[in-house]
């Protein structure tokens, strides 16, 4: 029997503080009293699964999924691949991964983006894949760019993916962003630099990856994803009763 | 030879901005591109129980409604019993248990609907109040938050819940109830979250 017991502890000083006062919405938005915190119980370790009937093949394909037959999103073409993991380094198989971020200009497909970056037609800005087997998953999309947007009057957001996480409890469910190398603006972002440890800020980083580049088409970056992670179950109580 | 625990840090989180609507709800944000949206059918057609419809409006420290919020449900069918290989039983055919919603732009008011869920086998056999985990996201928010949404009209079963009965703070469990109405035979429960202030709503480090 493996990895059936609880998840661990959810490390809150890795993770940013709810109330991060350079990121000024987070003002008003944090809660200011403790979390209670609630051994795992059925209600955290299950949660959705999800199957190959719920999406589509090409939904993972944003140079592709919202552009007119035979044209193309402007930008630079990546691809975005990685693993989805556990906090025992074991892969996450058959989990849903969902993205979603603006274009090549920093403008978002959205009804209350108004940024004068402009849109383009041939470019949605989500995508939704279901890791395979060994936990990995892949997209191909066009690397964003930065945007200013309202905290103080010149912040800029790095060019970042928004990444959306379930795998197998709910106890797990994670919703995160990512950067790619090299960025100027990351260390000037009151959003990344919420989190204080900067090797936590390292694990939201996309790296360069020539080998997994198509020559010639499109250029790559990995991001490998880690998910809580569960005790084996050899001397737990089991938290659905026994 | 022993080989050492090669343990890993978890992802850290990062909040999901304004434009959360764009990845998990793409026709709020203002266009079609998925044949199907996820989780607008939290029980489907075959379930069991009670329909219901769950209201409310997240509010922050100022009493403002946040009308950028996305949240997701996650609950057990009327016979208590998860859509998951772990939970023993089976469920209803169509039946997931899992629902995402997001609010109307103008009001900030979310609703979904659901069969209410039975009460779940919690630790060590103590049986939980009937109950809907939710998982709250929005801008401004680092981590997502986790509560849970209790029922008004199971008194006796939430006074005996092993976790309302965690919080030590009496008045505070209130938070957690949500009220019921019926209106023509449709029965809706209405459930405001409070991020923070007079009335905070409990949140769980689960």
């Amino acid at each position: 029997m493996s990895d059936q017991g609880e998840f661990y502890q959810r490390d809150r000083d890795w993770h940013p503080p709810a109330l991060a006062p350079a990121y000024k919405t987070s003002v008003t938005r944090s809660p200011r009293l403790p979390l209670i915190s609630l051994e795992n119980t059925a209600s955290e370790i299950t949660g959705p699964t999800f199957g190959h009937g719920d999406i589509d093949a090409g939904d993972n394909d944003l140079l592709t999924n919202f552009a007119k037959p035979g044209e193309s999103p402007i930008g630079e073409r990546i691809i975005l691949h990685g693993r989805v993991l556990d906090e025992n380094a074991r892969p996450v198989p058959g989990t849903l991964v969902e993205i979603w971020q603006a274009n090549a200009s920093g403008r978002y497909r959205h009804k209350k983006d108004g940024y004068l970056g402009a849109l383009d037609p041939n470019f949605g800005g989500c995508g939704r894949v279901l890791t395979d087997d060994e936990g990995r998953y892949s997209f191909r999309t066009v690397k964003p760019g930065a945007y200013p947007w309202r905290n103080r009057v010149n912040d800029w957001r790095p060019a970042h993916i928004h990444v959306s996480v379930f795998g197998t409890a709910f106890a797990q469910r994670l919703i995160t962003q990512l950067y790619f190398e090299g960025d100027p603006l990351i260390p000037r972002c009151p959003i990344v630099q919420s989190i204080a440890d900067p090797q936590a800020v390292e694990m939201l980083i996309a790296r360069l990856d020539m080998n997994a580049t198509i020559p010639l088409d499109t250029i790559a970056y990995r991001f490998d994803i880690v998910l809580r992670g569960r005790r084996s179950t050899m001397f737990e109580n089991r938290p659905e009763g026994n | 030879m022993m080989r050492p625990f090669e343990y890993l840090k978890e992802t850290p989180s990062q909040t999901a901005g304004p434009y959360v609507h764009i990845g998990l709800a793409p026709g709020a944000a203002g266009f079609d591109i998925y044949e199907r949206e996820l989780g607008w059918d939290i029980a489907g057609p075959n379930a069991g129980g009670e329909r219901i419809r769950v209201e409310g409006v997240v509010t922050d420290g100022t009493g403002a409604p946040v009308k950028d919020v996305l949240l997701e449900a996650w609950q057990a069918n009327a016979d208590g019993i998860y859509a998951h290989p772990e939970h023993p039983g089976e469920v209803e055919d169509g039946f997931r248990g899992w629902g995402r919603v997001i609010t109307d732009f103008e009001t900030g008011t979310w609703g979904f609907d659901t069969v209410k869920p039975g009460p779940v086998p919690g630790r060590n056999g103590r049986l939980m109040a009937p109950h809907i985990n939710l998982w709250i996201v929005a801008r401004g928010i680092n981590v997502g938050l986790n509560t849970r949404l209790y029922f008004e009209d199971e008194a006796e079963a939430n006074a005996a819940d092993p976790v309302l009965n965690l919080i030590e703070w009496e008045h505070r469990r209130q938070t957690l109830i949500a009220r019921r109405s019926e209106r023509g035979g449709a029965v809706t429960y209405r459930f405001d979250i409070c991020l923070q202030g007079d009335g905070e709503t409990v949140f769980f480090d689960i």
